[in-house]
């Protein structure tokens, strides 16, 4: 009974050839294997300049704008040129984090930490796209809201 | 030698002998066609991207550089080309420049950045040449392009829309003062007005 059980698991990706193709041509399109199928064509990023919520408290915040071209090196870090301390005040843009001044032994330094210096690194642009696969994520407050309302309340 | 050029003044001094004064009056129009024609044909053939990049200091760097920029690649196939940004389009500031590009030939003689290492050694000092001279002039070269008169703020993007009103309404900031490095990459920055 086992063996046949185990061949039957053998065989099936093949037997069964049409299910496992579609199962993976979600993502890729209907292109066979071998070829390449037509690349989807290349959405509009986001640039309204308004701040999205974040889906929890630690997530590094989505950049509302286009980054085209921003220099992020040894030279120069074009993102600093508005979101730097000093630089706020010219362009009201929200100063970057302190924790961004931070060493990684807790030490606070006079501007932001080589370990934070490359920007999207964890802050990217977000475009105007479809998500290719469904997402379930539910937000922290959606999920206990009930019982933050009832307490609010009380 | 005082002898030699009382030589010369006398010979250009004194009314021409065997040519008529037609001949002259006419034949100088010509030749004043020809030369200044020629003068202006191989200038402009000095300005085009085409004579730029016959160097291989600017093919290799500043231009490969270039080409992944909104003034190279962009939707409506409008782009920029070296003179465009570089070279003044009037004419006596154009005489200038060229004028003063002469010690770039030097530089090309010496090979002052025939190499990547050299180049980015002196990329700083050859950056702050070209943001002084936008400074000066009023970024006058953005300008030929991006005409302020026809703006129209409500078009851009939010942030871009308030910050031209901010600083270019006003005058107290003119396009090189945000919009350095757009078309080439930056070099160390470091104590420059604006960047960390």
């Amino acid at each position: 009974m086992r063996a046949f059980a185990l061949a039957f698991a053998l065989a099936l990706p093949f037997s069964g050839g049409a299910l496992a193709q579609d199962s993976v041509a979600t993502l890729r399109g209907a292109a066979p294997l071998a070829e390449q199928g037509e690349a989807p064509s290349m959405t509009k990023i986001n640039n309204t300049d308004i701040r999205p919520p974040r889906n929890y408290p630690e997530q590094p915040p989505t950049i509302p704008h286009s980054i085209r071209d921003y220099q992020i090196d040894t030279s120069a870090n074009k993102c600093m040129s508005c979101h730097s301390r000093r630089a706020v005040e010219d362009s009201q843009a929200p100063m970057v984090s302190i924790t961004h001044f931070m060493s990684r032994d807790g030490q606070f330094l006079a501007t932001i930490s080589p370990r934070r210096y490359f920007c999207t690194q964890c802050h990217v642009p977000q475009h105007l796209a479809k998500p290719l696969v469904a997402n379930d994520f539910v937000d922290m407050d959606d999920l206990v809201g009930k019982g933050a309302d009832r307490r609010g309340r009380r | 030698m005082g002898a030699r050029l009382q030589a010369y003044w006398r010979v250009l001094n004194r009314p021409s002998a065997h040519f008529s004064l037609g001949f002259l009056t006419v034949g100088g129009f010509v030749a004043g066609i020809i030369f200044w024609g020629g003068f202006n044909t191989a200038l402009e053939l000095t300005n085009t991207e085409t004579f730029c990049i016959s160097c291989h200091e600017m093919r290799d760097n500043v231009y490969a550089e270039l080409q992944g920029t909104i003034h190279f690649s962009n939707r409506s196939g409008v782009r920029a080309t070296c003179p465009d940004c570089h070279v003044p389009h009037e004419w006596t500031n154009k005489i200038a420049r060229k004028t003063q590009a002469s010690k770039e030939l030097w530089g090309k003689i010496f090979r002052t950045i025939d190499t990547p290492e050299k180049f980015a050694a002196k990329r700083r000092e050859l950056a702050e040449h070209e943001w002084a001279r936008l400074k000066a002039n009023d970024s006058l070269e953005c300008r030929n392009c991006h005409d302020f008169a026809f703006m129209d703020f409500t078009q851009q993007s939010p942030r871009a829309g308030k910050a031209h009103e901010r600083f270019v309404t006003t005058r107290e900031k003119t396009c090189i003062d945000c919009h350095k490095g757009i078309a080439h990459t930056l070099p160390d920055m470091s104590g420059v007005p604006g960047w960390q």
